[in-house]
């Protein structure tokens, strides 16, 4: 039972909280490149507004336009349920394992990519392309860092690799600092941020996920601006349950639960710093040179791979 | 030279991670289009190697690799760094790297090379019953994508930095994977170094003076008249 209410309060705390995260990330970088930040709250604001919008649909799209923010969202509330965020072992956990994960994450892009084709605009289909030969390049590159993770615990579930891990305490692994890079690489190209691509651009020419969205409006733009914002809160998870795992505990010990609660927000806080901290100091890449990013990206999760089998840890 | 239970613990996985940490250097420097940025890189490589020598010294008590370590991080983290970093400045090289291979290529081309290269330490690690023994894989590894980058380069600056990362990798094999060699066998290599270093920047202002360039193509020019 209590499974179970830590399952729903995981999914209801990382989507209501998503935009406050993804706030916090603006906050910072406005902070760090001296402008005055609107505020960690603006995106809530946003996402008010655009719901109490009307939402338009562009002349001659399908279904699967109007369908595609919802499947998209759902797809990533799910993956918030398979994510050992406050504990492992919740009931979704045995759902998907690290290979239906990265499945969902891609189910979600075909469907935002698909829409995006849908509407028939150059710039939105440009966009397309662009997220796909991304998508396409990063995906190896997380699998890789993932499998690192997962050799180390022998299982390929998610909450059976961080209990696994955090039962490890301190142990230093070499094989999962080159994951941790490798992760790191593909965090920062699947959530279109900076060096890959700018969250925060308005030039048509160098959008990739911001292209994809021009055609919506109202509750649908609300709903893929929110999705992308759980997206991002969901790699951080990711990141933070493989790499720093300490306070995850399994569900049914729930007394630990308020230490975890704790730890948390600092961790979160944490990796919006050094996230901010990475798009203030890297500049953006052109695009031709985003298949070398991810090319070094898959290529630290084979080391990865290649050193756990050398080093034996 | 034992290792006290206590070291085994705590400082057999810090120096396996010091090893992965020499490895992911040197593969950035592979990836590295920027000269200045290779040059840190390099400088960092150092620090990994300094660190390492210090952590067997304190492992396994053995006085003179202290003063080794001390001798790495004033000669590979700081002096040489610095040195070619003016070199640079002196000579005004333009800030790009010019690759013979591209590099998504010649990133796939190193995983290949490491692959090779644990392979090939595999029978050793298998003879040997050494706690250390992954170390000569790595460090066989990063002395092989060392030369990758000296072949895939035509600047003699970036050749210049793949020489010295070569001797970084060797260097790391001789302490980390057989836990410290004698004294004099290290200053002896640690000198070829600095006077191969030496003699190389005298080289590039010649190479400058007569090519007006740092690029090693126009070394393939050359006839007796």
């Amino acid at each position: 039972m209590t499974a179970i209410l830590l399952e729903g309060m995981q999914i209801l705390l990382v989507a209501f909280l998503a935009p406050l995260f993804a706030g916090l990330l603006r906050a910072l970088r406005a902070i760090l490149q001296n402008r005055r930040p609107a505020g960690c709250w603006q995106n809530y604001r946003d996402l008010y507004r655009l719901f109490h919008k009307e939402s338009l649909q562009a002349e001659g799209t399908s279904w699967l336009f109007r369908f595609a923010p919802y499947g998209i969202f759902g797809a990533f509330c799910l993956a918030a349920g398979i994510i050992p965020i406050l504990a492992t072992g919740l009931p979704l956990a045995p759902a998907a394992d690290v290979i239906a994960l990265v499945g969902l994450f891609a189910l979600a892009r075909v469907f935002q990519v698909l829409a995006a084709m849908d509407t028939g605009t150059p710039f939105a289909t440009l966009g397309a392309h662009r997220e796909m030969l991304i998508a396409g390049l990063a995906e190896p590159a997380l699998l890789a860092a993932l499998f690192t993770a997962s050799l180390l615990s022998r299982s390929t579930s998610l909450s059976v690799i961080v209990a696994h891990l955090e039962q490890l305490r301190f142990a230093l692994h070499p094989s999962m600092v080159f994951a941790a890079a490798a992760f790191f690489m593909v965090l920062l190209a699947e959530n279109a941020r900076i060096p890959v691509d700018n969250p925060a651009t308005h030039l048509e020419l160098t959008m990739i996920h911001e292209a994809m969205l021009l055609e919506y409006s109202g509750r649908h733009l609300a709903l893929m601006e929110w999705g992308a914002q759980i997206k991002l809160v969901l790699y951080v998870a990711i990141g933070i349950a493989l790499f720093l795992p300490w306070g995850i505990v399994p569900a049914a010990e729930i007394a630990a639960l308020p230490l975890t609660l704790l730890a948390l927000p600092l961790k979160f806080a944490a990796a919006a710093l050094i996230l901010a901290l990475v798009e203030t100091l890297l500049a953006k890449l052109r695009l031709f040179r985003a298949p070398e990013f991810m090319a070094t990206a898959f290529l630290l999760g084979v080391i990865g791979l290649l050193s756990f089998f050398m080093l034996g840890a | 030279m034992t290792i006290t239970a206590q070291g085994l613990t705590w400082g057999i996985p810090l120096l396996r991670l010091l090893a992965a940490l020499l490895l992911l250097l040197t593969f950035a420097m592979l990836a590295q289009r920027r000269l200045l940025t290779l040059i840190h890189l390099l400088a960092w490589q150092g620090m990994v190697l300094a660190a390492g020598t210090a952590l067997v010294a304190l492992l396994t008590g053995q006085s003179e690799l202290w003063f080794s370590a001390a001798l790495t991080l004033t000669l590979k983290a700081i002096l040489i760094p610095t040195v070619l970093h003016r070199l640079l400045r002196r000579l005004q090289v333009r800030g790009d790297v010019e690759a013979v291979l591209n590099i998504p290529l010649t990133l796939l081309a190193g995983i290949a090379l490491v692959i090779f290269a644990f392979f090939l330490a595999a029978p050793i690690t298998a003879l040997t019953g050494t706690v250390t023994r992954g170390m000569v894989g790595i460090a066989l590894a990063a002395v092989l994508l060392a030369f990758l980058m000296m072949i895939t380069r035509r600047k003699a600056i970036s050749q210049v930095v793949g020489f010295l990362a070569i001797d970084n990798g060797l260097f790391f094999a001789a302490t980390s994977a057989t836990l410290g060699m004698p004294m004099v066998v290290e200053l002896g290599v640690a000198l070829d170094a600095l006077i191969g270093f030496v003699i190389l920047g005298i080289f590039f202002f010649q190479m400058r003076e007569t090519f007006d360039s740092m690029d090693l193509q126009h070394l393939e020019q050359i006839r007796e008249e």
